[in-house]
């Protein structure tokens, strides 16, 4: 039977560690909607996740209060739409009333985020998937809680060079329409290599093709549990340091399995994936930065920091994997700048660049994340850090990801504030040698090989 | 038969159990197990109870002893036992 002390041990991590279950996302298909009438498919988008999803928050909030632990976010995930407007937009502004009504809808379920106003376009581009990130820069500032991602490049196709020079155009171009909020449009964008299907994390979230027509993803976190359950071997070697990342890891995920477990049943949706991620919070303790300050680093962005990032995101797996029936997602440590205290502080005080973050995504999930960078970095450059990104992913066959914000008017030293979850950050400087001559060569980059791996 | 674990949390005081079980009793929830001890002089009680034979919701209950809790300044909260079971035992 249950003693006080795992009663408590467990309470503890709610209340003083920031222990919660990130977020229950539920993936929806959008491929039966289609339709070539273009007020049709948008009334039946409508209908769908207005039907599938009425009762996500409710049902959220309930489990949350039953067992004891906060469930942050109930968000949805939805077919791309470069795949489901297809038929009916023939321009830009087409898909523009597509995310507006993914906007309307997700507001009447009353979730947060709404993401998959997507493209995969890891090898070419069909005529309405150009249409689609033509579109972002508007889409994502008429809208509130829609989010963009686009996948650029995989390990088996190489990557995309014609979109990531679009991208990086756009990107500055959604900075410049959302302006007045410090770039906020670019917070809900990200470029992608090797995407996954079932990520339930936004802004990348998407629901794949690959998938059911609905299901339900949980996104778990807890960097301050793992944080609390490291200060208490401080001085220990690497195996027991690495032993009580993994039971922490366990104990979190089976929180996350448990609502999952719970969340598929009530709603009568089919279980899909946990993802196993560290994801921060601005909220002070709630910081990957402050795990790689437990480990040993004096701040995050000294050297080792890659090696400690290693470890950690490798604990967390193995100790998630045993505690979940079903893993998938993103699965890492997230390194996002402006959502992580301890990483604002690194960079504020000149222990963490660009090119340091660079490496340590060779080694974590995802990629340069939530990175304010001034607003006069030219369109090109953003495509050569998001091929740099991309370069990483498909050789080290990982996902790697881009969400960079260009903040129109103001440039490094300046801090920006995007408030809520998005934190705020000090922006970042950019390497300022050109990279023209490659971006706008044109075409893609080859698969790479499979074999003779050195 | 699904538990229902309570837990109170305070500076102690005369009669904390004695409030929390009289509302038990009122609305039909069995005792099954009582544990407590001080934590730094704080009161600290685990009960492990069963609530499928009260007429009042798992929301209802957990509502109405946080209410209690804040009358005699302790914090009670009622979870359910999957959470624990689900964190502690493989």
């Amino acid at each position: 039977m249950i003693n006080i002390f795992e009663v408590n041990e467990t309470n503890n991590m709610v209340e003083h560690e920031n222990l919660d279950v990130r977020t229950i996302t539920m993936g929806i298909s959008l491929l039966d909607c289609i339709d070539s009438d273009l007020d049709r498919l948008n009334e039946n988008i409508y209908r769908k996740i207005t039907t599938k999803a009425k009762d996500l928050v409710k049902v959220g909030n309930e489990i949350s209060k039953e067992i004891g632990i906060p469930i942050v976010h109930k968000r949805i995930s939805v077919t791309p739409i470069g795949l489901i407007g297809a038929a009916a937009c023939k321009k830009p502004e087409d898909f523009v009333t597509i995310a507006k009504t993914l906007d309307r809808a997700a507001k009447e379920v009353g979730v947060n985020f709404l993401g998959g106003f997507s493209a995969l376009v890891s090898k070419g581009m069909t005529p309405a998937e150009e249409l689609l990130i033509r579109s972002i820069p508007q889409a994502l500032a008429e809208t509130d809680v829609v989010c963009s991602s686009i996948n650029v490049g995989s390990t088996k196709t190489g990557l995309n060079m014609d979109a990531v020079k679009l991208l990086g155009e756009k990107i500055l171009e959604t900075a410049e329409l959302t302006k007045e909020q410090d770039g906020l449009g670019c917070a809900k964008l990200v470029v992608f290599c090797n995407a996954p299907d079932d990520n339930p994390f936004m802004a990348g979230a998407f629901h794949g093709v690959t998938e059911a027509d609905a299901i339900i993803n949980v996104g778990v976190s807890g960097p301050g549990v793992v944080k609390n359950a490291l200060s208490k071997v401080r001085g220990e070697n690497f195996e027991v340091l690495c032993e009580t990342i993994k039971k922490t890891a366990f104990k979190i995920t089976r929180v996350g399995q448990l609502v999952a477990q719970e969340a598929s049943k009530r709603l009568g949706v089919p279980f899909g994936i946990i993802d196993l991620s560290l994801a921060p919070t601005p909220a002070v303790g709630d910081s990957v930065a402050d795990i790689l300050e437990e480990i040993g680093l004096e701040r995050a962005g000294a050297p080792g920091t890659t090696a400690a990032l290693a470890l950690l995101n490798d604990q967390v797996k193995k100790g998630g994997v045993m505690a979940s029936s079903y893993v998938g997602g993103l699965s890492g440590a997230f390194i996002p700048v402006s959502e992580d205290q301890g990483m604002i502080d690194a960079v504020k005080e000149g222990a963490l660049c660009l090119e340091k973050l660079e490496a340590m995504t060779c080694v974590c999930s995802v990629g340069l994340d939530m990175i304010a960078i001034p607003g006069d970095t030219k369109a090109t450059t953003i495509s050569g850090i998001i091929a740099d990104e991309s370069a990483i992913g498909m050789i080290n066959q990982k996902t790697t990801a881009v969400r960079v914000i260009p903040v129109i008017g103001k440039t490094v030293g300046d801090v920006v504030e995007f408030g809520g979850l998005l934190g705020y950050a000090p922006i970042m400087p950019v390497n300022q040698f050109s990279c023209d001559a490659f971006v706008n060569r044109g075409g893609r980059i080859p698969a790479p090989i499979h074999s003779f791996k050195n | 038969m699904k538990k229902t674990i309570i837990t109170v949390v305070g500076k102690d005081t005369v009669g904390i159990i004695a409030k929390v079980c009289t509302y038990l009793a009122e609305n039909q929830v069995n005792i099954l197990d009582i544990s407590q001890t001080i934590v730094q002089g704080y009161f600290n009680m685990m009960m492990i109870v069963d609530a499928n034979q009260s007429e009042k919701k798992f929301a209802d209950i957990s509502e109405d002893l946080e209410k209690l809790g804040e009358n005699i300044g302790v914090q009670i909260k009622v979870q359910s036992e999957d959470i624990f079971n689900a964190m502690h035992r493989i």
